[in-house]
């Protein structure tokens, strides 16, 4: 997984609440046994007219000015619903980085940490006032996720800390994998299950 | 305010924690290592895996070299893709559904896993055959790579739905890393009114709580509402929770379920049985235990409930009418109540007895099991469905179907013009198969009323299996008291 330490991008603004992962990328977009093949179908329902299938102009993603964004800035629970890490590969095949939200369902917050998205706790207000800051060429006027400081800057300067626990945060600057990490600890893993067994032995089939 | 719910922030609480909640008491046994302040190491003691999400990470996990650690203690079914209709085989509807079901099979029998595979009487949804198999024990901790995992807390297990990348870690360590989950106590007090069913009160529960309302909390359901529940309706509440972003649900293990659960494939035997039994009746939370978040409601302010927008929160008193915006301000933003409305072509009171619908389906881990299906079927007895409704029966397992059939329940409801189905998610989501098309307005025992979940541009109203039965006699939804014979 690739290392994240910062980046400055332009930020997509798709400023809704309860953004489930039906949404962000519908069941019928998951055609194959992979992680890979799903850019496209990225919030196919809202992306492309359902008669057509055309790209609809008034969707964020399909606005020039949001062209390249690497950062996606959205209200409360986002990735709520399904726990489909489709979601979090979706976002990630297209070239998000980073989703700035007042909150997140837990286990897409989870999924995104597992694929080198940094998941960023914002209040409403500074989301607003990000999307906001980057007037109307973002290209111009990109925002910054800092995940070595904690913090997210406007291009003006103006900036706001974020809150990420010790252990996300290690992963996705290191972009090291939790497995080989866990691994690591197999002989402890081992002694307490061993341990275990003679407490629970209905446990161990 | 009677019925309302008191937060209180148990932090602040007065008194002591001297207490262990049934969470804190779980979680404490399974513990490997402390991995920062807000992250640790726990045990899992059971993985399940579905065709949909489960394939993929057994195929990732194998790519990485790696194999599963305790493979006895995974166990994989076919219920997201597979085909429901009478006579199935691998193919699906879903244009390519078929690899899924393939490759589940190829990658379960490699890595030597337990597989509930088509054909198989055993085989169903995941939620509802874990229970039935005894795979799900009281005090054990059990992921799957699906949100719907809480259900199974109702046996008083720590359950919950993780990402493909946690159940490969999950399988390849017999671990996960998880950020510790803080407490939540909802307590219901009184009993449900005749009627008034579990999916309901989750519904009540979601409109007062909101979609965010249980944020990576555990919680634990108890008071004597909860404890008069059958095993049935106990793991119809905590499907739920996940719908109000908690970690998970729990309620803390009874009589009712060690009665439930002895003899079961998977359960202890033998003098295991009896140390499991003795461990098992431990699992409470303490009397002085304190959590972080504590609600408590009165059973008697729950009827009936079906939802009008497009999030389960956005639900009401089947009496009732579509709110007013004012009504749910303090909840949903003005921008999502105009989308919701629009989305499902509804105005505000406009009463939610009376509107029309096309189709009518019960199924689903929220509401399938055989107590569902006789009571839907108690309703539709004697009775056919309006014309022109379309309403589909689908059994939450094979063993619920055979059950059904053996009761004689599929014929009641295939005379009331329901079609009767193999078991499987089917149409609770879209997956590229079936869908009950576009502007249709379906009534649905399932638990997602999402923007084209059950097909681009449906429109689904969430509510119990009676009222899904009595609305699909009626053509319109319907308020199910009083309509059971």
């Amino acid at each position: 997984m690739k290392p994240f330490r910062t980046l400055t991008a332009v930020a997509a603004p798709l400023l809704r609440d309860n953004v489930d992962t039906d949404a962000i990328i519908p069941s019928r977009e998951m055609r194959s046994v992979s992680k890979t093949g799903l850019a496209d179908g990225l919030f196919a329902n809202w992306r492309y007219r359902g008669e057509t299938g055309a790209p609809d102009p008034d969707f964020v993603l399909n606005d020039p000015r949001y062209a390249g964004a690497e950062i996606l800035l959205s209200g409360e629970n986002f990735g709520c619903g399904s726990s489909r890490e489709h979601a979090a590969w979706a976002l990630a095949e297209y070239g998000f980085r980073a989703v700035l939200a007042p909150s997140f369902n837990p286990i897409f917050r989870g999924n995104c940490v597992s694929n080198g998205i940094v998941p960023v706790v914002l209040d409403r207000a500074a989301i607003a006032r990000l999307a906001l800051s980057q007037e109307d060429v973002p290209a111009d006027h990109p925002i910054t996720v800092d995940l070595q400081a904690c913090t997210v800057a406007t291009s003006a300067g103006d900036s706001w800390p974020f809150a990420v626990d010790s252990e996300a945060r290690e992963m996705l600057l290191t972009g090291s994998d939790a497995i080989e990490q866990t691994m690591k600890r197999s002989a402890l893993i081992q002694s307490t299950r061993d341990a275990d067994r003679k407490n629970r032995p209905w446990i161990y089939l | 305010m009677a019925g309302d719910i008191f937060p209180s922030n148990g932090s602040n609480s007065p008194q002591r924690a001297t207490g262990r909640t049934l969470f804190d008491k779980i979680w404490t046994a399974h513990l490997v290592a402390t991995l920062d302040a807000a992250t640790d190491m726990v045990l899992i003691d059971r993985v399940l895996l579905h065709e949909r999400t489960g394939a993929v990470a057994l195929k990732s996990l194998a790519a990485a070299g790696r194999t599963v650690l305790a493979p006895r203690q995974a166990f994989v079914t076919m219920d997201h893709v597979v085909d429901t209709r009478p006579g199935r085989t691998d193919a699906t509807i879903m244009p390519t559904g078929t690899v899924f079901i393939t490759e589940t099979r190829a990658a379960a029998h490699a890595a030597g896993l337990t597989l509930f595979d088509l054909g198989d009487p055993d085989q169903g949804i995941g939620h509802v055959i874990s229970p039935e198999l005894g795979i799900v024990l009281p005090g054990a901790t059990l992921v799957c790579p699906d949100s719907h995992t809480c259900s199974q807390g109702a046996l008083g297990a720590l359950a919950w739905g993780i990402g493909s990348t946690a159940a490969e870690h999950a399988l390849a360590t017999s671990t996960l890393r998880v950020q510790r989950p803080r407490t939540m106590r909802i307590t219901i007090d009184g009993i449900l009114a005749q009627g008034v069913t579990a999916k309901d009160l989750a519904l009540h529960l979601l409109a007062r709580l909101g979609s965010n309302g249980g944020a990576g909390h555990v919680v634990e359901y108890a008071g004597a509402a909860v404890a008069a529940l059958d095993i049935e309706a106990r793991l119809t509440l905590c499907n739920m929770a996940t719908e109000f972003g908690a970690f998970t649900a729990i309620i803390a293990p009874d009589e009712k379920i060690f009665e439930y659960l002895r003899s079961r494939r998977y359960a202890p035997a033998g003098p295991d049985w009896d140390a499991a039994l003795a461990a098992w009746r431990d699992l409470q939370s303490d009397d002085d235990a304190v959590f972080d978040q504590e609600h408590r409601i009165d059973a008697a302010e729950v009827g009936p409930m079906v939802t009008w927008g497009t999030n389960p929160q956005q639900a009401v008193a089947i009496d009732g009418a579509v709110p007013e915006y004012d009504a749910v301000a303090r909840r949903d933003r003005r921008e999502a109540y105009d989308r919701a409305l629009a989305y499902m072509d509804l105005a505000p009171g406009t009463p939610m007895i009376g509107l029309p619908i096309g189709a009518a389906f019960i199924g689903s881990c929220t509401n399938a099991r055989i107590t569902d299906l006789r009571k839907a079927a108690a309703i539709l007895k004697g009775r056919k469905i309006a014309p022109g409704i379309r309403a589909i029966c689908v059994p939450g397992s094979s063993r619920v179907r055979t059950q059904a059939e053996q009761e004689g329940l599929d014929r009641i409801f295939l005379d009331a013009g329901f079609e009767w189905r193999e078991s499987g998610c089917s149409m609770c989501f879209y997956s590229g198969g079936e869908s009950f098309g576009r502007n249709q307005r379906v009534i649905s025992s399932t638990n997602r009323n999402f923007e084209s979940r059950q097909g681009p541009g449906t429109r689904s109203h969430l509510a119990s299996p009676e009222t899904v039965a009595a609305s699909a006699l009626a053509g319109s939804i319907a308020d199910p008291r009083g309509v059971a014979q």
